[in-house]
């Protein structure tokens, strides 16, 4: 047992960090250092520019996507080798977070079932940012039972026919491209129907809305299509497979196992060893440094967790559903440590105006867009769901839909 | 990196899991809890045929000489079978006192019997209610004979030698605190047993009059070695912890699936599922913290206080977490004597106070995270 780098692993780590140390723009360090879950800021420059800079900076000098295939805009390296790039790009790797559906789980889906000549086109402007891609699944009808989606593509010639609506769709509105998945045939059972397809995000028909967040930001939107025309050639996997086509998608997100989730747990560590409280610094006084504790270790089992997950890619297993434990655990989490540093903060605590507030209101703005983490990309219910059939291996729930003909399932919840 | 055990370690793992499934099944346990016997002692002589008694314990000292991984291996187990014997305060806490402080004559004598199974040994620091502190230890040391009352001393009743704790100074500072190495069958001491929320071990108050002792390391180094025994033990015993959560979880699990409640297997109710489903999720990131744990222990990394007490919560958090809930998924089953879902919750709860509770390592884990955050 041992954290240890092989030599291999040891000389490709020296190599990043020398490239990191020669090519990071260190302007930002500062501020990605204390920028966190829902506040990133970087003063005299647009986030979205500085990102895709340094994202292709990385692309050309073959440090994008790095478990990728070389001539997809990848490195062709070791899932473990893709885990010590991000360990070495630390702070820098916030910048990614807007790349993270692109590289995550479209370009894997493209990989899988895009031809030879879209991959070779697509991928390697995804890869180095140049281009942005964003999933379009969930809809008003269904985020959890996203198989409940309602969007129709029609078969018009050598085209499909697209209408219908999106919902939460993160980063539309700076989108080049999407993966879609859409309903083909209603009068079959609602997980048999669906077909998916990756469009131009600029087609004719497509129209993007920006959602107004809970906590005043707008990172996703509403996307209609109206007659949107896609060519039968962007289809990806067959015609009614796209709920199988779904599941690949997901199953590659677990690769993603080496970027950790935020905790918050550091942050508050740190502004506990610092706040002076009226009896002394706040890590001195018995009950903050109780709840520190049950924190400190949630975290660390995190971390843990992950080492062994990442012992297991270096062993060439592939990740299961166990490694739904990170989102569910940070997600919880990361809004208690909010909640909690403002509680420190007492009255003061209501005040979020960076000028003002603690460190720059960075427990406010956690707290503000800590609910959504609780959301995305599978909610904390079906994050226990995962874990109680597929891990522990209890019944699936109950469904009264499975065998229904999509056309003929109820809409309404009551009356 | 290569955070796992390693398949040699997994064997051995499972070496150690058929042999108590074999000879530590919940009967076993039950006859030591309904009082038959102080506890298992044809399962202690078979462990240390097996060679489980002395894995850590240097070849030249009769132990198989294998290593702390293994050990941390063999602790999960003996948690999972709620092995009824003195395997901690033998094994975890005497044995590494003695090999952390112990002089050549000492370990000569004692290390050999506690692998061969002849010798039982315990760690006497506690004196009544509160956690462990040098201010706490009261029995008195003067000219090599202790004067006063440790309690509770797990299988103190059971024990031939205790490592014990004793103020043999007045400055106020911890380095008034010294250890001695005690054979409690050469008299001075009355051990009594008592009642305690885990039958399946003993517990015991010691009663020290004019008894002989032989120091065991310096003498104004007593707190600082038992320190270091305390946070190695920590390890060994979150094993035990997460051994005892897991099975804990399984049975939960187990019944879950075989029970029907209103037509339908009660596991498949969200309500059970997500139970369930965050017994896992505590028994997990216990599990992840102990490999740190193990690997400092190792490793003898300078982490090893930080990680020790992380190991330590994380492990009492899980262990009580899934016992108590694989009860409620049991219902008026799991309240019954009958049911073996007590002995988990018994023992989960006797394991999270035996070598300071929760809070006190809390304290700690804070203490060292800022220690190491100085430096
Ligand atoms: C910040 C953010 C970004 C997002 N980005 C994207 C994106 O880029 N692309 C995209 O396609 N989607 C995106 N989503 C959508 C997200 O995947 C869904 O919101 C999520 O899956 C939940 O679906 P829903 O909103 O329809 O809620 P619902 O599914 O209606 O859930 C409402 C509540 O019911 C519970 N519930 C539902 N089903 C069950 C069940 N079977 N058992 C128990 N409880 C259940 C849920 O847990 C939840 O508490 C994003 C969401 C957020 C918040």
């Amino acid at each position: 047992m041992n954290f240890d780098d092989t030599p291999q692993e040891a000389a490709f780590r020296a190599e990043a960090k020398a490239w990191i140390a020669a090519n990071a723009p260190k302007q930002y360090e500062d501020e990605l250092r204390k920028s966190s879950l829902g506040r990133l800021v970087l003063s005299g420059a647009n986030v979205l520019d500085v990102a895709k800079a340094w994202q292709k900076k990385k692309a050309d000098a073959g440090w994008a996507c790095l478990h990728w295939p070389k001539e997809y805009g990848g490195r062709g390296s070791s899932p473990i080798e893709r885990v010590i790039w991000q360990q070495e790009e630390g702070e820098f790797g916030k910048l990614s977070r807007v790349f993270i559906i692109g590289h995550g789980m479209c370009g894997p889906t493209m990989m899988a079932y895009a031809s030879e000549e879209q991959k070779r086109h697509y991928l390697p402007p995804l890869a180095s940012g140049e281009n942005i891609w964003c999933q379009l699944f969930s809809e008003p009808a269904g985020g959890s039972d996203v198989a409940g989606l309602r969007t129709r593509a029609e078969r018009d010639g050598d085209d499909w026919i697209v209408n219908g609506q999106k919902i939460w769709t993160s980063g539309a509105h700076y989108s080049d491209y999407g993966i879609l998945i859409t309903r083909t045939d209603p009068t079959v059972p609602k997980h048999k129907g669906l077909t998916m397809f990756f469009l131009d995000m600029k087609s004719k028909g497509v129209e993007i809305k920006p959602i107004k967040q809970a906590n005043g930001q707008s990172e996703f939107n509403e996307v209609y299509f109206t007659d949107v025309r896609i060519p039968d050639s962007q289809r990806l996997g067959k015609v009614d497979d796209g709920w199988n086509v779904s599941l690949t998608t997901l199953m590659n997100e677990r690769m993603s196992i080496g970027a950790s989730v935020a905790t918050g747990f550091p942050e508050l560590f740190d502004y506990c060893s610092n706040l002076m409280l009226d009896d002394g610094l706040a890590i001195d006084d018995r009950a903050v440094r109780a709840k520190l504790a049950n924190w400190a270790v949630r975290a660390s089992g995190l971390k843990y967790t992950a080492f062994r997950s990442i012992s297991a890619l270096s062993r060439g297993e592939r990740p299961g559903p166990e490694n739904s434990i990170g989102k569910l655990v940070a997600g919880s989490m990361i809004q208690e440590v909010a909640t909690y540093a403002l509680d420190l903060q007492g009255a003061a605590g209501v005040v979020s105006d960076p000028a003002q507030a603690e460190i720059e209101g960075k427990f406010q703005a956690m707290l503000l867009r800590s609910p959504a983490t609780r959301v995305e990309g599978g909610t904390d219910e079906i994050l226990r769901n995962i874990i109680a059939e597929r891990v522990l291996g209890l019944p699936g729930d109950i469904r009264v839909d499975k065998d229904v003909p999509f056309n003929k399932i109820p809409t309404k919840g009551r009356g | 990196m290569n955070f796992e055990f390693s398949d040699d370690q997994k064997q051995l793992r499972d070496q150690a899991r058929r042999f108590l499934a074999e000879k530590c099944p919940p009967k076993a346990v039950r006859a030591v809890l309904e009082g038959n016997a102080l506890y298992d002692k044809a399962l202690w002589q078979g462990l240390a045929e097996m060679g489980f008694l002395g894995v850590a314990i240097p070849e030249e000292f009769g132990g198989t000489g294998a290593g702390h991984l293994e050990l941390c291996v063999i602790a999960e187990e003996m948690g999972r079978a709620l092995a009824p014997v003195p395997f901690s305060s033998t094994v975890y806490l005497a044995a590494e006192a003695l090999m952390l402080a112990g002089s050549s004559e000492q370990k000569q004598k004692w290390l050999p019997k506690i692998a061969s199974g002849e010798a039982i040994g315990t760690l006497a620091l506690f004196e009544g209610t509160g956690n462990p502190s040098p201010q706490a230890v009261k029995l008195s040391a003067a000219n090599g004979v202790l004067n006063g009352v440790k309690k509770p001393v797990a299988d103190g009743a059971i024990a031939d030698f205790a490592i014990v704790a004793a103020r043999n100074g007045s400055s106020g500072r911890e380095t008034d605190i010294a250890l001695y190495l005690v054979d409690l069958k050469a008299g001075g001491v009355e051990a009594k047993t008592l009642a305690n929320l885990d039958p399946s071990r003993n517990q015991a108050e010691l009663h020290f009059k004019d008894c002989k002792a032989e120091p065991l390391g310096a003498a104004n180094e007593g707190w600082s070695i038992l320190s270091r025994v305390l946070d190695r033990a920590a390890v060994l015993m979150a094993f035990e912890q997460v051994g005892g959560a897991d099975r804990a979880l399984e049975m939960g699990r187990d019944y879950a699936l075989d029970r029907i409640a209103f037509g339908r297997p009660i596991g498949s109710f969200q309500a059970v599922k997500h139970m369930l489903a965050d017994m896992y999720v505590s028994a997990t990131l216990a599990r992840s913290n102990c490999y740190y744990g193990a690997w400092a222990l190792s490793t003898n990394a300078g982490e090893l206080p930080e990680a020790a007490a992380t190991a330590r919560i994380s492990a009492t958090q899980a262990f009580q977490h899934c016992a108590k809930n694989n009860i409620q998924v049991h219902g008026g089953m799991g309240f019954t004597w009958e049911f073996d879902c007590h002995l988990y919750y018994r023992r989960s709860n006797a394991l999270a106070l035996g070598l300071g509770s929760l809070s006190y390592w809390e304290d700690q884990l804070i203490d060292r995270m800022r220690k190491k955050n100085a430096a």
